[in-house]
């Protein structure tokens, strides 16, 4: 009997030992950091928009950790180079995923390196956020995606959508339109969604030839559309096309009711300060802009403190493109890790789906399908951009919010040539 | 439904721009058609020299323009070492064609990268103000940007025509072209005068970069489209004729610019290009061949 | 023959042990690195075949590729076929192109060859982007299923079908080595005229090679829309893969079919370790200045250096 009891001291013994080591391990894991990986492109065509975006991310980790990082431990963002080519996003994510053992990961930037990166995150169950990337979930329809481009559930309809709202508006109705973009994937959706706003409206497209994405000269394809004389030209163009678009505009001296819409990259203050005065006019995509209603709680912060380091850094220096949606990303993800307690998939992807989240680019709720369920996109237009300076395109004296009419910092100026002056 | 305007307007752009690709392709049609060097870097040369005027324009104020005159020199000088090593490697081994072409792919990509860790990715342009006026003949609009461009690419092609056609080494390169043993026979190097040559070559790149900036704006791997094109243009000349590489540029700039008004610009790359391997296949020795 | 068996089999058994090791290794990390890697000693070898051995430069190693990813797309938009039925398909169309270009260009001296193989990148480009069948600008999706019996993961089998085409390019370049068809070849690289006027009938070696060459690259390409997920023309036909499938030989050393292979080992290794240490642009820096130091420096590449080029001939 004695015995027996001294059996089960000792078993107890161990019981409190073991129960020791467990929780001095638990101890241990919480200084270990949470990780957080994924590519970013830090070289060719897309790192531009990569090293604001991951600027951005870096604020984020440092504010997060300044907080006390996230359910007890601090955060480290784990990246790697992309450059720009898909090819090098699957090795990426399952170095990311099966040798770092990040405990969360997050997309690099745009559609193609979306692409790449979703089903391996399929594979391993996590929750993937994509930065502005167009329809990537519309084949796969994978539950944990999440879209962090405001274009709702059909990007294609949307990338237009702003323009031919402002147009709409326009006394009398509009009724023929060309429309300006490159063989890529990019402007066959900026197409398809002028073409099904163009037959909703009973509008006649004139003009719809593309050009290669290689081009560099638009002289003579600006004047065809001229020749056209349309009433709307909806651009749909990449950063470098955007620019020289924009210069043979203002040298053809193109005209028409709006011109613009969706010409990406001329958010970037080095397409600005390259275009100047030639600038006025266009009207473009907005996904954020620093306008009174848009003003969110750390808004205003993140772009002082992003400013404040963009020089330094080489970067877009004012960075109203990118940037907050890749701080907005993460505050998201830290959301949903904070309201479940939990790093696993499902519970992270459950939640983000039933909830809306409060970020400094405002509130986010997600769709079925993981792209934004309501769509909120606007359209802005260039006006009395007087030089070259950087200073004309800080704030929202020169970037005018046209529309939606809810939202208007001012009212479009019309024809295009009226604000060429 | 094209009007003669529109018509009008292209051939002349087409014009414009072709001059323009006559100027980046003229070092080539040296390099590459009188000195059998196949040069693939040299559009890469180019955009080292638009970024050259760039800096100059930025740190001094230069004109682009201006900037030419200070990295012609310097690009000339480069151009005798890049041939240095090139004929020390290859030319002399007698094993120039794979080794040398894939030695110029290297310094292309080189070429690349160091401008993209010196500059970024972002896209860099003149600030001069002649670079957003036009000037309008009738219905025929001419910018300035591709005006200059185009006059400028007429003066380095006829600089180096008049050099190579009335100076004593520009005869002599000449005749290295054509025969290397008769030049050494009669007593001058032909080593030294292909040096000469090639280094020329580069700074004409130099000088058309400096073009280049006031055209478009420019990042580190533009070059890249350039390369088919000057390579068209120097064979579609007949390989080593500066007056064949200026018609032939100018032919293929308009047959763009024609592509893209009558089936739509995304045509128009395959069809100059197309253009290039037909010749290739049924007159290989260009269009203006000797 | 039996030599060429022997060979076979030992690479056989090297090609299993080497998959048996990456399972192993048990992390998918080994596999899309390993993928990659394999992808590139199928092109180094299969460039190698006319650049090394005949001397004719490819640079449009992008456009071959390219041309059997999209006959893949096509075929699967077809039909639901097996991947490798599209290698072969791939292979097929990718060769005849080669075949065709060859027989435009390769009466030419070598540099225009190699010109028109930039123009047909170009060429090729613009008509993939203009086919919508195939996706044209907007791209194609291709999802890769979630399980494939025997492998388990799809990229093991996609690994698996890399491996076996690497096994059977590197044979048939060893075959040419030791070949009637070597020799020739290497008549042509060394002085084509004098081939020419000693009875080699230069323009049918040359072809075989163009049209292999071709093929080869145009298999390689068939699993990669399944690789990236989403195919654009602009992935398809991106530049590193010439510029990688170009400079691995010239690393490795071109004369035997151990240089592609180990150049394209060797930087393709490093180029997937540099991605995710050094992850910036130095990474091809490092491709750019390796390929010009090799090149000047070492013009038989490592082989050179390692004293293995037993029967090289030239100059």
């Amino acid at each position: 009997m004695r015995q027996k009891v001294s059996v089960l001291r000792r078993l107890g013994g161990c019981a409190i030992a073991v129960l020791a080591g467990a929780l001095a391990a638990t101890s241990a894991l919480a200084a270990d950091p949470i990780k957080i990986g994924f590519s970013m492109a830090q070289s060719g065509p897309l790192a531009g928009s990569g090293k604001s975006a991951l600027l951005a991310m870096k604020i984020w980790a440092e504010d997060q950790n300044a907080k006390g990082g996230l359910l007890g431990r601090p955060v480290e963002l784990v990246y790697y180079d992309d450059q720009s080519n898909p090819a090098n996003v699957p090795p990426i994510y399952t170095k990311l995923l099966d040798v770092d053992k990040v405990d969360l990961i997050n997309s690099g930037y745009a559609t193609p390196i979306i692409a790449a990166a979703l089903p391996i995150a399929m594979q391993h169950d996590m929750v993937l956020m994509g930065l502005f990337g167009l329809a990537n979930n519309a084949k796969l329809n994978y539950d944990k995606y999440f879209s962090m481009a405001p274009t709702g559930e059909d990007p294609a309809k949307v990338a237009t959508k702003p323009f031919f709202d402002v147009a709409d508006q326009l006394v009398p109705k509009p009724s023929t339109i060309a429309v300006i973009t490159p063989d890529i994937q990019f402007g066959h959706s900026v197409l398809e969604g002028t073409r099904a706003a163009a037959e909703a409206r009973g509008m006649k497209i004139v003009y719809d030839r593309t050009f290669p994405p290689s081009m560099t000269d638009f002289s003579t394809l600006v004047r065809e559309v001229q020749a056209t004389n349309p009433d709307l030209v909806v651009v749909g163009t990449q950063p470098g096309q955007s620019i020289n678009v924009a210069r043979a505009i203002a040298e053809v001296g193109l005209n028409a009711r709006m011109i613009g819409g969706s010409m990406t990259g001329l958010q970037t203050t080095d397409a600005e300060t390259i275009l100047g005065p030639q600038i006025n006019g266009l009207v473009n995509f907005a996904y954020w802009l620093p306008a009174p209603k848009l003003q969110f709680p750390g808004s205003m912060d993140f772009l002082a403190k992003y400013q404040a380091k963009a020089k330094a850094a080489g970067v877009d220096p004012i960075g109203y493109y990118v940037a907050p949606w890749a701080y907005a990303d993460l505050q998201i993800l830290a959301a949903a890790v904070e309201g479940t307690k939990s790093l696993e998939g499902d519970k992270l992807g459950a939640f983000i789906h039933a909830n809306t989240f409060k970020t400094i680019i405002g509130d986010v709720q997600f769709g079925p399908g993981g792209e934004w369920a309501k769509p909120r996109t606007f359209l802005i237009q260039f006006q009395n951009v007087k030089s070259k300076d950087a200073n004309e395109f800080t704030g929202t004296d020169h970037l005018v919010l046209v529309g939606p009419p809810d939202m208007k910092t001012g009212d479009l100026i019309t024809p295009f040539d009226k604000a060429r002056q | 439904m094209v009007s003669f305007d529109l018509l009008a307007n292209a051939v002349v752009s087409g014009v414009l721009l072709g001059g323009f690709y006559a100027g980046v392709a003229a070092g080539a049609t040296i390099s590459f058609g009188l000195l059998d060097i196949a040069n693939i870097a040299h559009p890469a040369f180019v955009v080292f020299g638009a970024y050259g005027a760039f800096v100059l324009g930025q740190r001094f104020g230069l004109d682009p323009l201006v900037a030419a005159l200070f990295v012609v020199p310097v690009f000339y000088l480069a151009g005798l070492a890049v041939h240095q090593v090139y004929h020390r490697a290859f030319e002399r081994r007698g094993d120039d064609s794979m080794r040398g072409l894939a030695f110029f792919f290297g310094l292309m990509f080189v070429g690349e990268v160091v401008l993209i860790l010196l500059f970024g990715v972002d896209y860099r342009y003149t600030s001069a103000a002649y670079a957003s006026t036009s000037i309008k003949i009738g219905p025929v609009a001419l910018p300035l940007r591709q005006l200059i461009p185009f006059l400028g690419a007429l003066v380095i092609l006829a600089a180096a025509q008049l050099f190579l056609s009335r100076t004593f080494i520009g005869r002599a390169i000449l005749g290295v072209a054509q025969d290397a043993t008769a030049i050494r026979l009669m007593g001058a190097d032909p080593v030294r005068l292909k040096r000469i040559a090639f280094a020329i070559s580069i700074a004409l790149a130099g000088a058309a970069g400096a073009l280049l900036l006031v055209l478009e704006p420019v990042e580190p791997a533009i070059g890249r489209e350039f390369i088919g094109r000057v390579f068209a243009i120097a064979v579609l000349g007949g390989m080593g004729s500066l007056p064949g590489t200026w018609i032939a540029a100018v032919m293929l700039g308009v047959i763009e610019n024609l592509t893209s008004i009558f089936a739509g610009a995304s045509w128009a790359p395959a069809v100059s290009f197309g253009f290039l391997l037909l010749t290739l296949a049924v007159r290989p020795s260009g269009l203006f061949g000797r | 023959m039996s030599a060429f068996f022997r060979f076979l089999g030992l690479a056989i058994i090297a090609a299993c042990a080497l998959f048996a090791a990456m399972r192993a290794v048990g992390n998918d990390y080994v596999f899309y690195a390993g993928y990659t890697v394999l992808e590139y000693v199928v092109l180094a070898c299969a460039w190698n075949i006319l650049g090394g051995y005949v001397g004719y430069v490819n640079f449009g190693v992008a456009a071959f590729l390219a041309l059997g990813a999209y006959t893949g797309v096509a075929l699967g938009r077809i039909a639901p076929v097996p991947l490798p039925v599209m290698m072969l398909a791939g292979g097929v169309v990718a060769g005849l192109v080669g075949l065709g270009t060859g027989y435009l260009t390769l009466r030419l001296r070598g540099i225009f060859f190699a010109i028109a193989t930039l123009a047909l990148a170009v060429v090729l480009q613009t008509l993939i982007t203009n086919w919508d069948f195939v996706g044209g600008s907007a791209g194609v999706y291709a999802i890769r299923p979630k399980h494939v019996p025997i492998f388990g993961s799809y990229i093991q089998y996609m690994v698996f079908l890399m491996l076996t085409l690497a096994v059977v390019v590197v044979a048939v370049s060893r075959a040419i080595e030791t070949s009637g068809l070597g020799l020739g070849f290497v008549a042509i690289r060394d002085d084509e005229v004098a081939a020419e006027a000693t009875g080699v009938p230069t323009l049918r070696l040359k072809l075989i090679a163009t049209a292999l060459s071709g093929a080869f690259m145009g298999m390689a390409g068939a699993p990669l829309p399944y690789y990236l997920t989403f195919l654009e023309p602009s992935s398809a036909f991106n530049l590193t893969y010439a510029v990688n499938s170009i400079a691995m030989p010239l690393i490795g050393g071109t004369t035997m079919w151990f240089g592609p292979v180990l150049g394209a080992l060797l930087l393709g290794t490093a180029q997937q370790v540099i991605t995710v240490t050094i992850s910036s642009e130095v990474n091809l820096l490092i491709v750019g200045l390796l390929l010009i130091g090799f090149v000047v420096l070492a013009p038989q590449g490592l082989i050179g250096l390692l004293g293995l080029t037993g029967k090289r001939r030239s100059a």
